[in-house]
């Protein structure tokens, strides 16, 4: 009788629920509407408003320029070159200092800070100073330049998703069962970092695709930088454009998460909004589907 | 029939051929900072041996655990394996089996997947390691959940899949860092002979930590009492419970009753009025006064006006009684009496405390706790 199957009890059902604040369960208390009623309009006039100035024809206006095109396609590339580089430089960085050097972590904590305290403008003179020939004009230094500025917003997302579960002991597991490090990197730790990669991804693209300090003083007509320019030349295309801007990187964001949150929520992982990762393992934990 | 192929998978598995094979921990030191959590710890495990690392925690017995399994690095001494110094070896080729104290499954892999890693790791194709990674979920009785994710099993259904997954690889040791401790009282008990009946089936050699002893004595064949870094005794949990080598082993297996006594110097010790034989060897310096250890199966209490105790308590076990008994010097003991004749003494009864039997005694320091014995 090797096999015992049992009828044990589940840990899980022994842990109470997480309880929802009892106004959630009764319905919306009416303060609660006033203030999403300000919150709406404080964000959906102005919007209105510029789809009026607009209207509909500066769209199909904008859309025909031929440097609108190009410009769009630049900014994808930058955010492309951004999201891909920073991953694969802060991954496995971060990995290795939780595991390995948990001391240095404040440190480098610390260090991913710089960026956003420095102003772009002292980045990029220093930037332009140091940077080989062979960077300079293309857009892969702007890429580079974006990679930093990425960096904290990449760490504060790696760090978290590293600390929702047990990376030690899972890693270990994995070697004991006969995985070296590049197989538990790539089969164990990445797969249940995917929601924290994955909110790393849309900050830095939602960055990329709104970041003008950089790219202008670069000389790069990116998609913002594009819109700056075009303010001079005509009202109404201009505000078409910015809307289209908004539009479009929404919707890139939104496909990201989406994505990212069905492929992650079918494992039982965390779920991924757009500035927050929530686990949901404790909550789920025991309970069969 | 689910036995039925339970059976035959672990038939199938240990023709595969997962002996067990001996090892060896010689010397092994290790130090974090000031604390030393390993002194010159040895110890030989025989093939196919279930042995039990029990001390409190702090005791080095994980630290021991994780030297073997190649996760830490011994300050100094060996451990082999097969009679091979494995120091070179990193932990991912020591084809050693684990399971961790916490949570160890991979929560992006179902159940299936997990018992299948070790075997993907090893260039199995995925036929046969679908297949025999099925084989181990049944043999732990799970083979329903085999598409589960582990946040849909329980705590007691994770442990026996991350079990599934260690004795997959069909490793040549088993490895078990306190399993249980995670578990409620009834799956733990379950669990506990699951992974013993398993262990015998599959010959693995095993070493297993601790810190309860009532799993270290029912699950090991030899049990190792492990104290600052260095083991006190090594022996069969009845020998353990019988002929503790020391007195911190005498007091941390089991119950141990502490009553002033007089020790000649030589080998005998009066104690409540009876002359008993010393256990081992005499102990140096110590003469005079002493507190001589019996459990409360070597004591025997009967009603008796004027007799030398008081009965304070009493704990009812089934057959026997455990009475509660304050000697005068107020001295509290223990003693097992069953129960039919246990009735009587009610809590305030005269009663007279004697001395069962001539069964050997150890003898400590008076008053002190867990003192090494004087020796």
């Amino acid at each position: 009788m090797a096999a015992v199957a049992s009828s044990e009890q589940r840990p899980g059902t022994q842990v109470p629920a997480p309880r929802r604040p009892a106004a959630r369960r009764g319905g919306v208390p009416v303060w609660r509407w006033v203030i999403l009623l300000i919150a709406a309009a404080y964000f959906l006039i102005p919007l209105y408003s510029a789809l009026r100035f607009a209207g509909f024809r500066a769209f199909t206006q904008v859309t025909s320029y031929p440097s609108f095109g190009s410009a769009f396609l630049l900014s994808l590339r930058l955010a492309l070159i951004a999201t891909v580089l920073t991953l694969v430089l802060m991954v496995p960085t971060t990995v290795y200092v939780y595991l390995r050097l948990p001391r240095v972590a404040r440190l480098m904590e610390a260090i991913t800070i710089v960026p956003i305290v420095f102003p772009p403008i002292v980045l990029i003179i220093g930037l332009l100073k140091i940077a080989p020939g062979f960077l300079l004009g293309t857009p892969n230094l702007l890429g580079l330049e974006y990679v930093v500025l990425a960096m904290p917003f990449a760490f504060r997302c790696l760090d978290a998703g590293l600390r929702s579960f047990d990376v030690r002991t899972l890693v270990e597991a994995s070697n004991s069962l006969g995985a070296g490090w590049p197989t538990t990197l790539w089969r164990v730790v990445i797969p249940n970092l995917r929601t924290a990669m994955l909110s790393a991804t849309v900050l830095t693209v939602a960055l990329v695709l709104g970041e003008y300090t950089m790219a202008s003083l670069d000389n790069y007509q990116t998609f913002p930088v594009w819109i700056v320019n075009f303010e001079q030349n005509s009202g109404p295309v201009s505000v078409a454009a910015s809307l289209l801007a908004l539009f479009v990187t929404w919707l890139l964001l939104m496909l990201i998460v989406t994505v990212g949150s069905r492929s992650s929520r079918q494992r039982g992982g965390a779920q991924v909004t757009l500035f927050s990762v929530s686990t949901a393992s404790t909550a789920t934990m025991g309970e069969p589907e | 029939m689910t036995t039925n192929t339970a059976a035959d998978a672990v038939a199938s598995l240990g023709r595969a051929g997962s002996a067990g094979a001996p090892v060896g921990l010689h010397g092994l030191s290790r130090s974090f900072g000031a604390v030393r959590a390993l002194d010159g710890l040895s110890l030989d495990i025989a093939p196919g041996e279930f042995v039990a690392l029990l001390g409190p925690s702090g005791c080095g017995k994980t630290t021991a655990l994780r030297i073997v399994a190649g996760l830490q690095t011994a300050d100094s001494g060996t451990v082999t394996v097969d009679g091979k110094d494995v120091a070179p070896v990193p932990a991912a080729r020591r084809d050693m089996g684990m399971v961790f104290q916490s949570y160890s499954l991979f929560p992006n892999m179902t159940a299936l997947e997990n018992v299948g890693f070790g075997l993907r790791m090893r260039k199995l194709n995925s036929a046969s390691r679908t297949r025999k990674a099925a084989e181990l979920l049944d043999m732990v009785g799970l083979s329903p959940q085999a598409r589960q994710y582990p946040h849909q099993l329980s705590g007691g259904q994770q442990q026996r899949v991350a079990l599934a997954r260690a004795l997959a690889i069909e490793p040549r040791v088993l490895l078990l860092d306190e399993p249980l401790s995670a578990l409620d009282a009834k799956v733990r008990l379950q669990l506990r002979e699951q992974i013993r009946t398993l262990q015998q089936r599959l010959g693995t050699t095993t070493l297993f930590v601790t810190h309860d002893q009532e799993e270290a004595l029912s699950m090991a064949d030899r049990v190792g009492v492990m104290r600052a870094g260095r083991l006190e005794q090594v022996a069969a949990p009845s020998e353990l419970y019988s002929r503790p080598a020391t007195v911190f082993v005498a007091e941390f297996v089991g119950t141990m009753n502490r009553i002033p006594g007089d020790y000649d110097g030589q080998d005998e010790v009066s104690v409540l009025g009876s002359v008993v034989p010393l256990a081992g060897d005499r102990p140096v310096g110590l003469t005079g006064a002493v507190d001589v250890l019996i459990r409360p199966e070597g004591l025997q209490v009967d009603a008796a006006s004027g007799g030398n105790g008081i009965v304070t308590d009493l704990t009812f076990l089934g057959s026997l009684t455990r009475v509660t008994v304050l000697l005068s010097g107020d001295v509290q003991v223990k003693v097992d009496k069953p129960s039919p004749a246990a009735a009587s003494l009610a809590p305030g009864t005269s009663v007279q405390v004697q001395v069962a039997g001539t069964e050997p005694v150890l003898v400590a320091v008076p008053g002190g706790s867990g003192q090494p014995r004087l020796s």
